[in-house]
């Protein structure tokens, strides 16, 4: 005997993950315009290596496995795992890393719903701590006498055959040429000459890279109004790191870039709508997610600004996953009636 | 008039308008009814009634026990054929005491005598009220009397009358509404005058547009009477708007925290069918002895009825015709409610509704998937609580800190589980962590009074030994006095006895000394640990009397 409710609204872990996996598909299909399919061919290996990752540590748990493996989370951390990784990074890497986010990161902390890491940045920073090198085969784009970078064939000799990829292939990222660019002190660049001199720079972010951001800005737009996720992080987010970009490259426009290049590069959008919004390791308080929020966009200008990394929205996820239990304990809003004080008996 | 909104809240299908198709019906005279004792929150009324005693109708047959409790009336005219343990429509499915009447069809009336209300004192109104049985008919059965108590602090400037109804499939209120309107509002304006009330606010959901129409109607005609101060108020269709924090915070923004009463924010809160009661019985002098009950869900002919209390729902369930393929029915709304034990259970002041539920009508919920925070509870909860932490805190067992996460603001109203993509009954984890905590608090009240029967027990046979003591050593003292006086100074008979003798008297003499002699010397301080613990055995008997404690004390 079942007690009230007896009626229930007809939503589901499954409709959610896949209304985050449908939000993908433009940032997906605009990748793959830019960049050829490898996206695709990645994603494609994380999701096998997730679903029989997912379904071996059931099994091994005791869990039922038809239940829990069509609730579509694994595929959610894969198509991450495929959209962060390069396109060309091996296929040994993006399948051993999307087995340890399965296995370490998401089961060996007690599975759906209790992993206090994001399982798809958790394997990104452990790839890019382990395989640097390995983790910035990014296409190159535009490169004059070049070979075609997004040419399906060539992107599957690097990605199967694991030889290093020929010259005019790869080229690092605009964030990771800006960054190395300004760090190297000789060249006296400034923030302009560099974004105005390299290929890989476009509009306002890096070429290409731009139209995925808006992309994924798109589907980000469309979970926010489906009520999959809620306003506060994408906009603390974007804004934290806005304006921690705007106000330093108002104070020294050559050293900063601008907060829009920071908006369109790299992880920015894909974090502010579908990595910190993992809901299983990010607050629950409205309170606590602008706090977590923020502090991540905070995060990734510091990173990105003055760190090793080419990117920085896997560490500052991950280093805000650890904070998330302390945010939620101290943003506990006030209960009904509760308010201004009113409970004094 | 501005509206206030509260958070959360969810929109339930209503599949409200089958049962309101047709006008409150009534049921044909019953052979036999069965009337609880206990139909209200608060202490059981005391059966006033023998097997074999014959009844008028209306007639008192229970007796509120103090006055936080309310009396139980006879529905018909008939005969007493037992008095004893029936099942209960509650979802513990145990027995209570009921008394069961035959109806001799005659369905006579006691004599009906209201209350001169308007010249009366507060203290008779209550008391009369009580004596009639009204109660809360929205479903809670909170005497009604008690909302009446002038001596509570804090002016009562607003009576809000509740229509809302917002539990799906629920009609009792809506048709009631659309028939009663004139009284429910005369009762209401008995109801302002006696709480001194400024005002008389009616929220109705407004996907209830008849009793809205209905109740202005009424109140047009009655406005002379009412000063004009009366507004009806349609308000947002938005489950549990119909919970009197809810509507109180939708018509005045006011809200009112748990443990709070909504009078000491100067507003009180009654159900429009327990004002139509309040009028019956001040007016007419007829006590609560029938209520509307909405019969809905997998039936031929759904409807609102007029049921006596007593009736078997099951009277009322072969009239509306139950369908094919139901497997269970439920009591109250599907949000709230709960599946009968049995519909043999009566008709009782709480029976608002009964529905025959089948699989189609309420899916079996899929299975329970982890929490995965996404904090839809939360968002839903219009007590503002967190849910999900208070599933977390049930589930590992640490009822304190779901206690501190305020887990007894929780109404139990349904919307978190209602929304919960993992279909998670976050309901029952909360009843499960209230429960915890209620347990304990038994435990440790059982365990304390143990505690103090056992010091009271160690006190008083240290007590009876030093009695004695005290006896024997004034037995010994007086023989010895007695001794002496006797045979001056000549040698006794037996030196070696009289030896001992006098070596017992000065132990007893000692022991005097080091000792109090009896009760009637103890210091102050014994006096006053004797006087707390006689308080705390008190206590302890009101616990023995309390289920689940242990047995009286055997000595």
């Amino acid at each position: 005997m079942n007690n009230s409710p007896y009626v229930r609204l007809p939503v589901s872990v499954r409709a959610i993950m896949l209304k985050v996996l449908t939000a993908l598909v433009p940032g997906i299909l605009t990748y793959v315009w830019f960049f050829g399919a490898a996206v695709l061919v990645q994603i494609a290996l994380a999701a096998v290596t997730a679903l029989a990752g997912e379904a071996l540590m059931l099994g091994l748990r005791g869990k039922p496995i038809g239940v829990f493996l069509t609730d579509g989370s694994a595929l959610v951390t894969a198509c991450l795992i495929g959209l962060t990784f390069p396109p060309l990074a091996p296929w040994w890497l993006t399948v051993s890393m999307t087995l340890f986010a399965i296995v370490i990161v998401k089961h060996l902390y007690g599975g759906l719903g209790q992993n206090p890491f994001n399982p798809a940045m958790a394997a990104f920073a452990v790839a890019i701590l382990a395989f640097p090198a390995l983790m910035s085969q990014w296409p190159a784009v535009d490169v004059p006498d070049a070979p075609d970078a997004t040419g399906f064939a060539a992107q599957m000799r690097v990605v199967f055959q694991s030889q290093p990829p020929q010259d005019g292939l790869t080229m690092a990222t605009p964030l990771d040429t800006l960054r190395t660019q300004l760090h190297t002190a000789q060249t006296h660049a400034t923030v302009d000459n560099v974004a105005g001199t390299h290929a890989a720079f476009g509009q306002i972010g890096g070429k290409g890279w731009e139209w995925i951001a808006l992309a994924y800005l798109l589907g980000g737009l469309w979970l926010l109004r489906e009520g999959v996720i809620s306003w506060h992080m994408p906009t603390a987010f974007l804004a934290a790191l806005a304006l921690a970009a705007g106000a330093a490259s108002l104070a020294s426009p050559d050293n900063y870039a601008g907060p829009l290049f920071h908006l369109a590069s790299g992880g920015a959008m894909l974090g502010a709508f579908f990595i910190l919004t993992d809901p299983v390791s990010s607050p629950v308080t409205p309170r606590g997610k602008l706090i977590f929020a923020a502090g991540a966009g905070l995060l990734v200008w510091i990173i990105r600004t003055f760190g090793a990394y080419p990117d920085a929205v896997a560490f500052a996820t991950l280093l805000m996953n650890l904070c998330v239990p302390l945010i939620d304990m101290h943003s506990q809003p006030p209960v009904f009636g509760r308010k201004n004080g009113n409970d004094k008996r | 008039m501005r509206l206030f909104k509260f958070k959360g809240g969810v929109k339930p299908d209503t599949h409200k308008d089958a049962s309101v198709q047709e006008p409150i019906a009534c049921l044909p005279l019953l052979p036999l009814y069965v009337v609880p004792l206990h139909q209200s929150v608060g202490d059981v009324p005391r059966p006033l009634v023998q097997v074999g005693q014959k009844v008028l109708k209306g007639e008192r047959i229970g007796d509120a026990d103090g006055n936080f409790s309310s009396a139980v009336h006879a529905p018909t005219s008939g005969v007493v054929k037992a008095v004893e343990p029936r099942l209960l429509p509650h979802p513990s499915g145990l027995p209570a005491l009921c008394v069961v009447i035959e109806a001799d069809g005659e369905d006579r009336w006691t004599e009906r005598a209201g209350l001169d209300w308007r010249n009366a004192s507060a203290d008779d109104i209550q008391d009369f009220l009580r004596d009639a049985g009204v109660v809360g008919l929205g479903g809670a059965v909170f005497p009604s009397h008690i909302k009446l108590d002038p001596n509570r602090s804090g002016h009562t400037g607003t009576l809000i009358l509740n229509g809302a109804e917002c539990e799906p499939w629920m009609t009792c209120d809506d048709a009631l509404m659309r028939e009663k309107a004139e009284i429910i509002l005369r009762g209401g304006a008995i109801l302002r005058r006696v709480l001194g009330a400024g005002r008389m606010l009616i929220g109705i959901e407004d996907n209830k547009p008849q009793a809205v129409a209905a109740m202005r109607a009424a109140a047009a005609k009655l406005d002379a009477d009412d000063e004009g101060n009366t507004e009806i108020l349609a308000v947002p269709t938005l489950y549990p708007t119909g919970s009197a924090k809810q509507l109180i915070r939708v018509l005045t923004g006011v809200e009112v925290p748990y443990g709070r009463r909504s009078q000491d924010f100067g507003m009180q809160c009654f159900n429009v069918a327990t004002a139509l009661s309040v009028y019956h019985a001040l007016e007419r002098g007829e006590p609560l002895i029938s209520r509307i009950v909405t019969v809905t869900g997998n039936v031929e002919r759904p409807r609102n009825y007029e049921a006596l209390i007593g009736t078997p729902i099951e009277a009322l369930l072969s009239l509306a015709g139950v369908k094919a393929g139901t497997d269970r029915f439920i009591m109250g709304g599907p949000m709230m409610g709960f599946t009968l034990p049995a519909i043999s259970a009566p008709v009782v002041k709480a029976t608002n509704c009964v529905i025959a539920a089948n699989p189609a009508l309420f899916p079996p919920p899929p299975p329970e998937l982890p929490c995965i925070r996404c904090g839809a509870c939360a968002e839903s909860c219009p007590q503002e609580l967190q849910p999900m932490e208070l599933y977390w805190f049930a589930r590992a067992r640490n009822p304190d800190k779901a206690r501190e996460y305020h887990l007894f603001d929780c109404t139990e109203c349904g919307c978190c589980a209602y929304v919960c993509p993992s279909s998670i009954p976050l309901i029952d984890y909360a009843r499960f962590a209230k429960s915890e905590i209620w347990a304990r608090e038994r435990e440790k009240a059982a365990s304390d009074a143990a505690r103090e029967r056992f010091e009271f027990r160690t006190l008083r046979e240290e007590r009876d030994k030093t009695e004695k003591a005290a006896r024997l050593a004034a037995k010994i003292a007086a023989a010895h006095q007695e001794a002496a006086t006797s045979a001056a100074a000549p040698a006794p008979d037996d030196p070696k006895q009289a030896l001992i003798a006098a070596a017992l008297a000065r132990a007893q003499a000692q022991k005097q000394a080091a000792q109090p002699k009896n009760i009637d010397q103890l210091s102050p301080a014994t006096e006053a640990r004797i006087r707390d613990i006689e308080t705390q055995r008190g206590k302890a008997r009101e616990l023995a009397n309390a289920p689940d404690t242990p047995p009286e004390e055997k000595n």
